[in-house]
Parts: C-alpha cells; sequence; structure tokens
C-alpha cells in the first residue's frame, strides 16, 4: 500500500512535544522500581482496574466478536485513510467547521495558539486529551501568554503539581491523596486553607475551582475519540462531564484529532463505544459521550475548528507491520494488564504514551533512533495482545521494531557468533561442553561481567551439568 | 508412535534433564523417541532480540532437520511457540517463501509436551508418582501463544503422591523474557520478586512449569534466597516413578 498523507513521510520532530524521554527506559524503571508509593499505588489500581474490565467483559457473549469487527473496522480506516480523512473535512465544512491540516507538532500548535490569540482570548479550558499532551499545547500556549486549564481532575492534578501524566486513561494514577492535598493547597487559585485529603472534599474543591472556570472561558481545546467520515461528527467520551461542559459553553471550540481517529461511519461507533468502556474502565456503558457536528446557530460553541495531526503518523502507517499501533482506541487495557507497566508507572517509558502501546507507537512516531530503549521495554509476555479491543499485536510489533533498532557493537558480535556456532552441530557440540568452564566465572554468589551482572546480581545461574543430553543420548 | 525430539538448546546443554525425562517419559508410554542431531537451536533468542537475519538460517535448520518426522515434541512452550508463531514470519521476511511453507508445515507437527500427550497420544494419567507438594507456574508463552490451557495442571493431577497447590497470580509473567532479564535487570528481577513471593505463599516444595528457560529464572532467584524450593520441569514429575523418582 502506498501512503500520501503529510508527504514527505516525516517522523515526529524533535524538541517540541512529549513522545521523547530524558534516559533510556532501563535507567528510568530503575528510578521508579525504588518508589514504594508508586509501586502500591499502581499494583493497588492495576490490579482493581483489571478485575472491574474483566468482569464486564465476562457478560458479553460476543466479545471476541466484537473484537474482531473493532478490529477489521480498524484494519479498513487505515487502508482508505486519505480518502476518509478529506470525507471528514467536506462534511466538517459544510457543517460549518473549519478544518486545518497539521503536518507535525509545531504546526499544530501554530495553528491552535493563532486561532486563540484571534480572539483575543487570554485562557482556554481544555478536555483531556492525549493528542494535545503528545504535541506539548500547553507549553505552547503558555509561550504565547495563554493560560491553559485542564478540567479533567486528574490532568487538574498533573497540571497543578507541575507534573507529567503517567497513564492513558488515569495520568494522575502515581498520586495519592495526601499529594493531592498538598498539590492543590499550593496551586489552586483560591482554595479552602482546611482542605483535607478526604476524597470528596478534594473533588469539590476541584469542582468548585471549575465551575468558576467553564463559566468564565470563551474558547475550549478538545481532542477527540472518534471522527465520523460519514457525517462529520465528532466524538468524545468521558466520565466526569467536564468535557461536557467544555463543548458546550465557551463560544470557540478546537479540536485537535489525530489522523488516525477518523472512522468510516457513525454505525460504527456500535462496536467501539462497547469496547471501550468495558475495556478501559470497566463500565458497561460511558458516562458521558458527546457527539457533535459543526456549528449549531445558537446552541453550543459558534466557531468550531478541526486540527487533523500527521505528528509521524504517515511514517507509522507506511510499514506494513507496525501500522497496526494506529489501531488503538487509547483504552489503556494493555497498561493495566502490564507486568512491567505495573511496577515501573508510566514516567519510566518518557512518552506520554506509556505501557504496552506505548513501546510500539513513541518510536514508530519519533523514528527507532529516538526512543531505542523502549521496544525492549516488555517481557513478550503477551498480556496486551489478549487485552486489547481491537486485537493490536503489540507482542509482534515490539519483536519486528527491534530488527530496526541500532544494536550495541558488542552484543552484534555476540550474537553473529552465537548464531554461526548454532548453524554448526559439531562446533555447537564443543561450545556446549565449553560451557562447563563457565562456572569459572559465573561461579555462585559470584557476579558475572557487565552486560550479563544484572542477571547475576539477583539469581544464582545452574550449575552446569556433567553432560550435555546430546552427549548421554550418543553414549546410551 | 515414533516421535522426534527437539530438545531444545537451553535443555540440552544446561537442563539435559527435563530431555532425558521426556525420552523416560515417552518410551515409558510406549512409544519410539529419536534425537535428530542435526538440531541445534529454535533461534527464538535472536528472534526476540532484534536479530532475525541471523536467525534465519537456524529457522532453515529447524526445518530441515525435523521434516521428515511426522510428529515433533519439545519440552518448551516458548520454543514450541517460536517455531509455531515465528519461523514462518522469519522466512517471508527474508523472502524465501518455500521455507515459510516448509516452516509453516513442520510446525503444525511440532507440539509443546503436555499438548502432544493429552491431544495427539491422548493420556492424561502416564501413570507418574511423585510425592511432593507442588505449585504449577504455567509460563506466558504455553499460557497465551499456544494456549494449552490446563493440560499441565490435567496431567500433573493424575501423579500419584503430588499435591497439587494453586499458584496465585499465575498467569503474570516471571520477569525472565529472555535477554529482557538482561537488558531490563531491574524490572525483571521485580517482576520476579513477586513472582517468588506467590511461590512461596503456595508452601509447595516444588515449582514447575514447561519452560527450562522460565525455571531457570525462577529458581535462579530461589536458590540465591536460599529458600529451599526447587524448580523442575514438568516432564521429570512426568517421568518420575515409584522405582525412578527424581
Amino acid at each position: 500500500m502506498s501512503t500520501f498523507l503529510g508527504m514527505p513521510v516525516a517522523h515526529a520532530p524533535r524538541g517540541v512535544g512529549h513522545l521523547r524521554g530524558d534516559e533510556p527506559f532501563p535507567a528510568a524503571a530503575r528510578t521508579a522500581l525504588a518508589n514504594p508509593q508508586l509501586r502500591r499505588n499502581l499494583q493497588h489500581a492495576t490490579t482493581t482496574i483489571r478485575g472491574k474490565s474483566g468482569r464486564v467483559i465476562a457478560e458479553l457473549p460476543d466479545w471476541q466478536e466484537l473484537r474482531a469487527a473493532g478490529s477489521a473496522l480498524k484494519a479498513y480506516t487505515m487502508a482508505n485513510l486519505p480518502r476518509l480523512l478529506e470525507q471528514l473535512e467536506e462534511k466538517v465544512t459544510a457543517a460549518g467547521g473549519v478544518v486545518h491540516w497539521a503536518a507535525d507538532a509545531a504546526e499544530a500548535n501554530r495553528i491552535v495558539t493563532g486561532l486563540v490569540r484571534a480572539t483575543g482570548e487570554q485562557r482556554v479550558i481544555k478536555i483531556k486529551s492525549m493528542a494535545t499532551q503528545e504535541i506539548g499545547l500547553n507549553e505552547a500556549l503558555e509561550d504565547a501568554g495563554i493560560t491553559p486549564v485542564e478540567t479533567d481532575l486528574a490532568e487538574l492534578i498533573v497540571q497543578l503539581g507541575d507534573d507529567k501524566p503517567s497513564h492513558i486513561l488515569v495520568p494522575a494514577i502515581h498520586r495519592n491523596r495526601s499529594e493531592i492535598r498538598e498539590i492543590f493547597l499550593r496551586a489552586m487559585p483560591g482554595v479552602d486553607p482546611a482542605l483535607t485529603d478526604d476524597p470528596p472534599a478534594l473533588a469539590a474543591a476541584a469542582r468548585r475551582y471549575l465551575r468558576e472556570t467553564f463559566l468564565t472561558t470563551k474558547v475550549a481545546v478538545s481532542g477527540a475519540n472518534f471522527g465520523i467520515a460519514e457525517t462529520g461528527t465528532l466524538t468524545v467520551v468521558e466520565s466526569e462531564g467536564n468535557g461536557r461542559m467544555c463543548l458546550t459553553l465557551p463560544d470557540t471550540l478546537i479540536t485537535v484529532m489525530g489522523i488516525e481517529k477518523v472512522v468510516p461511519t457513525w454505525q460504527d461507533l456500535e462496536v467501539f463505544l462497547q469496547l471501550l468502556p468495558r475495556a478501559s474502565t470497566g463500565e458497561r456503558m460511558n458516562p458521558y459521550t458527546s457527539m457533535w457536528h459543526g456549528v449549531t446557530p445558537g446552541d453550543g460553541p459558534q466557531n468550531f475548528h478541526l486540527v487533523l495531526l500527521d505528528n509521524g503518523r504517515s511514517a507509522v502507517l507506511a510499514d506494513e507491520v507496525g501500522r497496526q499501533a494506529l489501531h488503538c482506541i487509547r483504552c489503556s487495557a494493555c497498561l493495566n494488564v502490564c507486568p512491567v507497566y505495573e511496577r515501573t508507572g508510566g514516567h519510566a517509558y518518557g512518552s506520554v504514551y506509556p505501557g504496552p502501546i506505548g513501546a510500539v507507537l513513541s518510536p514508530q512516531l519519533t523514528g527507532v533512533e529516538d526512543n531505542a530503549s523502549l521496544p525492549y521495554a516488555s517481557s513478550l509476555c503477551g498480556a496486551c495482545f489478549d487485552a486489547c479491543p481491537v486485537k493490536i499485536d503489540i507482542p509482534s510489533i515490539l519483536v519486528h521494531l527491534r530488527n530496526q533498532v541500532p544494536h550495541p557493537a558488542g552484543e552484534k558480535a555476540v550474537m553473529a557468533a552465537a548464531a554461526y556456532t548454532m548453524d554448526r552441530p559439531r562446533l555447537y557440540a564443543r561450545a556446549q561442553r565449553a560451557a562447563k568452564f563457565a562456572k569459572l566465572v559465573g561461579k555462585r554468589g559470584r557476579g558475572l561481567p557487565p552486560p550479563l551482572n544484572g542477571w547475576s546480581a539477583a539469581r544464582d545461574l545452574p550449575t552446569p551439568p556433567a553432560e550435555t543430553f546430546r552427549d548421554w543420548w550418543r553414549g546410551r | 508412535m515414533r516421535i522426534a525430539l527437539f530438545a531444545t538448546c537451553l535443555a540440552d546443554t544446561m537442563f539435559p534433564a527435563a530431555a532425558k525425562a521426556t525420552v523416560r517419559l515417552l518410551e515409558r508410554l510406549g512409544h519410539e523417541v529419536v534425537f535428530p542431531e542435526a538440531q541445534t537451536c529454535c533461534g527464538q533468542m535472536h528472534i526476540n532480540t532484534g536479530y532475525q537475519k541471523e536467525a534465519l538460517p537456524l529457522v532453515r535448520r529447524y526445518v530441515r532437520t525435523f521434516e521428515p518426522y511426522d510428529v515433533i515434541v519439545a519440552p518448551s512452550g516458548s520454543c514450541t511457540g517460536s517455531i509455531r508463531h515465528q519461523h514462518k514470519m522469519v522466512a517471508n521476511a527474508a523472502g524465501d517463501s518455500g521455507l515459510a511453507a516448509g516452516a509453516e508445515q513442520v510446525a503444525t507437527r511440532t507440539y509443546e509436551l503436555s499438548e502432544l500427550l493429552i491431544d495427539v497420544l491422548k493420556v492424561e494419567d502416564v501413570g507418574a508418582y511423585y510425592p511432593h507438594r507442588v505449585t504449577y507456574h504455567p509460563t506466558c508463552h504455553s499460557l497465551r501463544m499456544l494456549r494449552v490451557g490446563d493440560r499441565p495442571l490435567r496431567l500433573l493431577r493424575h501423579v500419584r503422591g503430588l499435591d497439587l497447590v494453586e499458584l496465585p497470580a499465575a498467569e503474570q509473567c516471571c520477569g525472565f523474557g529472555g535477554t529482557f532479564a538482561v537488558k531490563n535487570a531491574d524490572t525483571s528481577t521485580a517482576m520476579l520478586a513477586d513472582k517468588m513471593r506467590h511461590v512461596l505463599d503456595t508452601g509447595a516444595d516444588v515449582c514447575t512449569a514447561g519452560d527450562t528457560s522460565c525455571l531457570m529464572h525462577i529458581g535462579g532467584g530461589l536458590s540465591r534466597l536460599r529458600t529451599g524450593v526447587k524448580t523442575v520441569h514438568l516432564a521429570e514429575i512426568l517421568a518420575s516413578t515409584e522405582a525412578a523418582t527424581v
């Protein structure tokens, strides 16, 4: 399949947005693993969501058929992306919206900042959105003198804490209530100094602050879960009602949507709106599903802009194996079942897309050189593939990407030597016998040399046997 | 039945007891076991570490070596998984459609031990005797790549003298993941710590599984901490009788 979107095919640019970490995964993970609060929060939260999601999924006799349908719809969409996007543009325009095409994060930020400036407003309210986190829109707005206010409770906690999201769905999963209380006391305008860490009290404090903000802000920025090509309808699903406020109260609404979020028809939502809540929050139905269609005179925002974001997606689409990563509906089921994520949390991945999907999406968006450690941030246990509501074969993409990563010279030599030996049974048998002498370097209690010392730091090596199976077989 | 044994490089080199037990068990059940000596490694380590090109000769070797046999058994869920799900892909990536077709054929005749016993040989009670308290770790690739389901447990339940105790959070990875345990040693260790905690919670003397690689990992941790809990391959338990226990 040929791809023409966003020509020439380019990766997400450096220096803007949040797709790259400061250090490789193993180093960042080491820090995270030593944080007892983080470990406890993650273990508790992921176990709870896993249980809840598992129960509601078990209620559906046709869950596997739904997954297959979701997967097929996404594959169809990717194969017809140019046509569907143009159809979406046409329908949105006909309904009174304005469509903008952004090749990358910098262009998207320029467009949104320019649109806000044109309104003369100094503040925007935001609905939780992965796309705007990806492009670093908040920083771009702040640089332009515009104050973005996150209205999703967890995103607000992250924003006020001058922090980064660590989960796609529950971005403040790494915070506990006493930390949230401290953040609110320090950074929330007009907060009651007697605030306790009682969860209802914390929610009430956020509600008071946000309610006033909703009623006095004239511009909103959102992402989109789905954009329906057939009708030009945009969709946001959320749980708190803050999204509904942002989508209905302001005069101007600007939606930033990744180009892969387009779906062909209205009826396709029948599949996705069953898959998404059960896989993500463990709910049967999503609490707030908002859909809008251009501009309705006298009702809701009177100016609507849709920014279609590429930022490396065309490059992903060009990779036959890797393009499956674009099927993601951002449910975060793969994070919740991942034994690696459960222990390291999201910050270790460096990118706003953490966990298994992040490990395949971020390196493809940026180019593998810029996220070379992420394809290895998995034991390939396969739990993510089983949990994915649109059946993305994440382990196979990880293995595929590992072939594209620049390998360390020493490792390359060892792997080449191993393959050479293993393709020569007599040489191989001699090497096997030599393995006995490995105990000289790897004796119990003693360490192996780097890079194998990580193994011997916590595990004994097996005692080499007196004879290999091969030798035993010959001697029978 | 004539059965070709793919011992796997790890069992052949470091854990021959698992491969020997597979031979003893199948012979005791009245089958003929052959060991084609041209075999070495399935190439999984290369494939999963990003050295697919280097793995190509190993895939070719596996297919050529085992093509003549109708039934092939490996005492490893992950090697069987690699053969079944990756060999064809490696051949196709190299543009070798002939090899891909051969790989697909041989893969359909390659079975993990519990699959062979239950699906092909139709036996659940292999007549084993193993008087220990045992917990079973299902291993990720047996569980999620091969979908062996409860086959190993059905085999274990028929073992006389064996007290089978359920492993909590059994489906979670032990943290091995091949070169993952080296490249991400800290995260791997954190996963291993939880797996060991669950094993110890069962009060079992023995932790068993269908893969020497996962057992090397779990066993390496249990041994380092001097827990006194042993790791033993499923084949060794099934090969044990009152006359010859391991």
